[in-house]
């Protein structure tokens, strides 16, 4: 009889194979039941030892240097192994489409591709596992009993939450040179207001201290802050001009005439202006050369978004379609009939999944952006005339002075807005503000800054986007994100063709072949009847003989690919035989299975 | 009502004082970076572009022979030191930390044929064309004494190589005829002779230690067996070998540098077909030498350029050639596998980098992952044409480009001529020879 000690151990090694790992809270149950498992060991032992297959024993052995340890500290580890990742969360870390490996592949090919499938796994998993440990969680705002959400107002939230937070609650009361369009940079802590009547004013806006206020004297129709809070550009009645952040004019570009909208695109370092003239055209801010003037030929550009995953620009017209543009193409890439009556505006999310549109007919539709297809549409009185999405999904619509933010556009059907607040004036200008909680509108009346709870990206990347970061930082990014710009040329549909692998056609191999032969081995001349006496070479019978040889050739063909099929079905007959043969098959340890 | 809306405090993501380093949170998630693929790809285009950049392999220049270098031998068990044996018959050692001469030795009348230092790194052998081998002692005299030979065996024809056994007192020396010599003994304990040659190198297998190669004037390479009293077998090429080296990790492949412009790696089990052709010298290949990694070997051409090969890769990933460097006579890689040496014509040895962009000295952390994560991004992105062209582009002596090119054009022309043949003949009647059987004349058992 084994000792006790040991009878011990090993019930709690058969015990381990049918429960999951033990936990702190069975502990001490565990060991009252070890007491009553003594007298029982010996059976246990004997179980154990039929079931020892090389594997059982290799397993028992790094069970053994485990329990090892457990003696040196007296204790076992209730959470033996690496801790499991949920499958959601890995979920979030895979990258597009693992590489196929075909049969005739390469050995050594097929080596690399699964160690560094391994690797990328392995780094995904603790991502994964590093995600736990972010350190701020996204904002929710939840009504109580019978109370809907829409209906509580600003003033009540503030005063509800903490007074940091409260204070990113204020409006601007600017109703001389109204209404305003504006701009949060990437970081989230500047932000540009545009007066249509030609105020400018930079603001960071959470100390809210004005970094330069200037009047340009013109009309202004749109502001942009380019790749830092350094610079920003302005759209004014006839040229695109650039002032930095104290306000002095760097440069006024006249070759981007009648400015209406603008888009920066930040990895690219281009910046996109839509005209009244009807040419999309990219600056390049970095070396400040145009690098594409497109005439889109569809009059007056005044409605602009783009892609923040594929830096594509999307337009939206008077005839109620939405065209895709990139700078490389002299064309449209794709043109969607949205709308009845004119596109009043864009937006698509972060991800380059969806697209919402509003249009003259009053609808707010969602679309399906990579497979182009429309997912819901809803009807809004009076329709919104300004769109934005927030980091985290949610849809603020402007629909004259009323500013609505929705939830979950894309996923149920929505009946009731998530939130809503009334502002001085029509609206003009939406904007998220990124990494915080935060939209910003631009109306007749001047600005308004609303707590929205749940917009923001709680978690920054601090080597992307830092709102933290000092003047040190910025240079040191600033030199990063140069060295990295991305050339405007891979700017395409799908931002990850560039990772995929080029296979060369049937046709070109084929073509390469007979380069490399001299020949085609694939080459069948051309049948040349024989001409023969007696009349029996006239055109009637030459064309018969011809007739007869094409036939035969087909039913060749026929008869080969059939047998390649044949064959190829006995083949995976004979495969599914061998392996069922073998997984049945007898040894010498099934005579103690039960 | 609940509410709860982000606010951070900015004393979790603001350094203290000025004095600590800067906080940087991450957040890994995949929609937080966009255009992954197209940013690594410009960052490995820049990474591939600073290769470039910074690519300055030449080292050094150890000059003080009086003719020119013909053989070189590395030390055993010391990383800086360095033998070479010159075409007046002077052996130099030579310190290579501190790149000069420590000792001088007039070993032989006439060419110095072939130096190897002993497997315990106390002695060396040299042989020279006074039909002599010499067995010197590795420290220098004392004062006042005389450069003296431990040993001295006078042979009976010229040898024209020779190589130490990996751990026992034998060594094997090549002429005339391939003989096996026990270091107590004056005469050979074994001599092996296939047809009437002269072999012009010789060397042991690292591994299996009883097996030698050899190189034959009659365009053969020969096998021998130590333990046996004749050769193995051999394989007749369309062209001499100059030298062969084998691989130091898997040493059933070999190399040898061919007077055809090639180098080619038999597996010595199979020596039908050779397991790679090495091509890209415009002159017959002189020697070579495998990295102590074995995974890339170097070689030295009478066009006056080094070449460095991957094993199994048909064309060389780097040249080195200066303006100075006449034909290169003999070549070694340094056993930390960082070094390569050569010994050329014009009477100096050359210190340079094996891996040309390499920085020397100790990196530190950062730059070591910095390092490394370029390198694996280049790794990634190498088959990109704009990343290859980079990668790939190296200046050439005009010369030697005008002659690649003119090579280039004769094997088209050759191409062209057999694809006419076989064009108007019998299907089948003219097969087609890959490049790697066409070399082969014949296996001898």
């Amino acid at each position: 009889m084994a000792s006790p000690g040991e009878a011990a151990v090993q019930g709690s090694h058969v015990e381990k194979k049918k429960k999951p790992p033990a936990r702190y809270w069975q502990e001490s149950q565990q060991e009252v039941n070890d007491g009553n498992k003594v007298d029982k060991g010996k059976d246990k032992a004997e179980e154990a030892v039929q079931q020892k297959t090389q594997k059982a024993k290799k397993r028992k052995q790094e069970e053994h240097q485990r329990d090892g340890k457990k003696l040196i500290s007296g204790k076992s580890d209730p959470f033996p192994g690496s801790a499991p990742v949920p499958k959601e969360r890995m979920q979030k870390f895979k990258r597009k489409g693992q590489i196929k490996k075909s049969r005739g592949q390469n050995y050594m090919l097929k080596d690399i591709i699964s160690r560094t499938e391994e690797v990328s796994e392995m780094s995904q998993k603790q991502a994964a596992r590093v995600d736990l440990l972010l350190p701020e969680d996204a904002g929710f705002l939840e009504g109580g009993e019978e109370e809907d959400t829409c209906t509580i107002s600003q003033q009540d939230i503030a005063d509800a939450v903490d007074i940091t937070s409260a204070s990113k609650y204020f409006n601007l009361n600017l109703s001389q040179f109204g209404p305003y369009r504006l701009d949060y940079n990437r970081t989230g802590r500047h932000l540009v207001l545009g007066g249509r009547r030609g105020h400018v004013a930079c603001i960071d806006w959470q100390t809210k201290q004005l970094m330069c206020e200037i009047n340009v004297m013109e009309s202004v129709n749109d502001v942009k802050w380019l790749h830092s809070e350094t610079m920003y550009a302005v759209a004014q009645k006839k040229w695109l001009y650039i002032y930095d952040s104290n306000g002095i004019e760097l440069h006024c570009i006249r070759k981007f005439n009648d400015v209406l909208r603008m888009q920066f695109l930040p990895y690219h370092f281009l910046l996109a202006t839509a005209s009244a003239t009807g040419f999309l055209q990219y600056l390049d801010v970095s070396v400040g050369k145009e690098v594409a003037a497109i005439c889109t030929k569809t009059g007056r550009l005044d409605v602009m978004c783009q892609n923040p995953h594929n830096a594509i620009i999307h337009l939206g017209h008077h005839n109620g379609t939405v065209t895709l543009w990139s700078p490389n193409q002299k064309e449209a890439l794709v043109k969607m009939l949205c709308h009845q009556g004119g596109v009043r505006s864009v937006a698509v999310d972060k991800t380059g999944t969806y697209m919402v549109t509003s249009g003259m007919d009053k609808k707010l539709k969602v679309y399906d952006i990579r497979a182009f297809k429309p997912l819901k549409s809803y009807f809004l009185p009076s329709g919104a005339s300004c769109l934005s999405l927030s980091q985290r999904g949610l849809l603020s619509a402007a629909t004259g002075d009323i500013v609505q933010v929705y939830r979950d556009v894309w996923s149920a059907p929505v009946t009731k807005p998530y939130m809503a607040h009334r502002v001085r004036g029509s609206v003009w200008g939406l904007d998220f503000c990124p990494f915080e909680d935060v939209l910003g509108v631009g109306h007749g009346g001047g600005f308004t800054s609303m707590l929205v709870p749940g917009a923001g990206e709680p978690n920054f990347d601090g080597l992307d986007a830092n709102p933290y970061r000092s003047a040190k930082q910025r240079q040191e990014w600033e030199v990063k994100a140069l060295l990295e710009k991305i050339q405007p040329e891979l700017i395409s549909l799908d931002p990850t063709q560039l990772g995929q692998v080029d296979r060369a056609t049937f046709e070109q191999r084929h073509q390469d072949r007979v380069q490399a032969l001299g020949f085609d081995p694939f080459a069948k001349g051309k049948f040349i009847p024989k001409y023969k006496k007696k009349g029996r070479s006239s055109a009637g019978s030459v064309e018969k003989r011809k007739k007869q040889v094409a036939h035969e050739d087909q039913r060749d063909v026929i008869r080969k690919t059939v047998e390649a099929k044949m064959k190829m079905e006995k083949e995976k007959k004979e495969k599914k035989k061998t392996t069922a043969a073998l997984s049945n098959q007898k040894s010498a340890l099934d005579r103690f299975k039960k | 009502m609940k509410v709860k809306v982000l606010s951070r405090n900015p004393d979790d993501y603001v350094r203290e004082t000025k004095y600590d380093i800067q906080r940087v949170p991450r957040n890994y998630d995949p929609a937080l970076h966009p255009f992954e693929v197209s940013r690594e790809y410009t960052r490995a285009l820049n990474a591939t572009k600073l290769e470039r950049v910074f690519a300055k392999p030449f080292l050094a220049s150890l000059d003080g022979h009086r003719d020119g270098v013909n053989c070189m031998a590395k030390h055993t068990t010391s990383l800086s030191t360095l033998l070479s044996g010159s075409c007046d018959g002077e052996v130099k050692v030579w310190n290579l930390t501190k790149r000069e001469c420590v000792r001088t030795l007039q070993a032989h009348e006439g060419f110095v044929r072939g130096m190897v230092v002993r497997y315990c790194g106390a002695s060396f052998f040299t042989v020279g064309d006074d039909k002599t081998i010499k067995q010197w002692k590795m420290e220098a005299p004392g004062y006042g004494e005389e450069e003296e030979p431990l040993n001295t065996i006078l042979g009976k024809t010229v040898f024209t190589g020779l190589d130490h056994h990996q751990k026992e007192g034998v060594f094997a020396t090549c002429g005339q005829q391939v003989d096996i010599w026990d270091e107590q003994r004056s005469s050979p304990i074994r001599s092996f002779t296939w047809g009437v040659d002269s072999f012009s190198a010789v060397r042991f297998n690292p591994v299996e230690t009883e097996l030698l190669a050899s190189c034959a004037s009659d365009r053969s390479i020969v096998l021998y067996d130590m333990r046996e009293s004749a050769p193995l077998k051999k394989v007749i090429m369309t062209m001499r070998s100059n030298t062969l080296c084998w691989n130091p990790m898997e040493a059933y492949y070999f190399t040898c540098s061919n007077e055809d412009y090639n180098l080619y790696t038999y597996d010595m089990r199979y020596l039908k077909r050779p397991f790679t052709v090495h091509m890209d010298h415009v002159s017959a290949v002189l020697d070579l030498d495998y990295s102590p990694t074995g995974k890339e070997f170097v070689s030295a051409s009478f066009d006056k350029t080094i070449r460095i090969f991957p094993k199994d890769g048909g064309h060389s990933r780097e040249v080195y050639h200066t303006k100075r460097m006449q034909h290169v006579i003999c070549i070694k890689w340094s056993s930390d596998s960082k070094y390569i040496l050569s010994g050329s014509d014009e009477m100096n040895i050359r210190l340079w980098k094996a891996n040309a962009s390499e920085k020397l000295g100790v990196l530190a952390p950062r730059e070591k992952q910095a390092r490394n994560y370029n390198q694996k991004l280049k790794e990634k992105f190498q088959h990109h044409p704009q990343i290859r062209r980079i990668a790939h582009h190296r200046h050439l002596p005009k010369n030697i480009y005008h002659q690649r090119k003119e090579l280039k054009i004769m094997k088209e022309a050759r191409r062209r001529k057999e694809r006419n043949v076989r064009k108007h003949s019998k299907p089948g009647s003219v097969p087609v020879m890959s490049e790697k059987e066409k070399h082969v004349v014949t296996v001898v058992k």
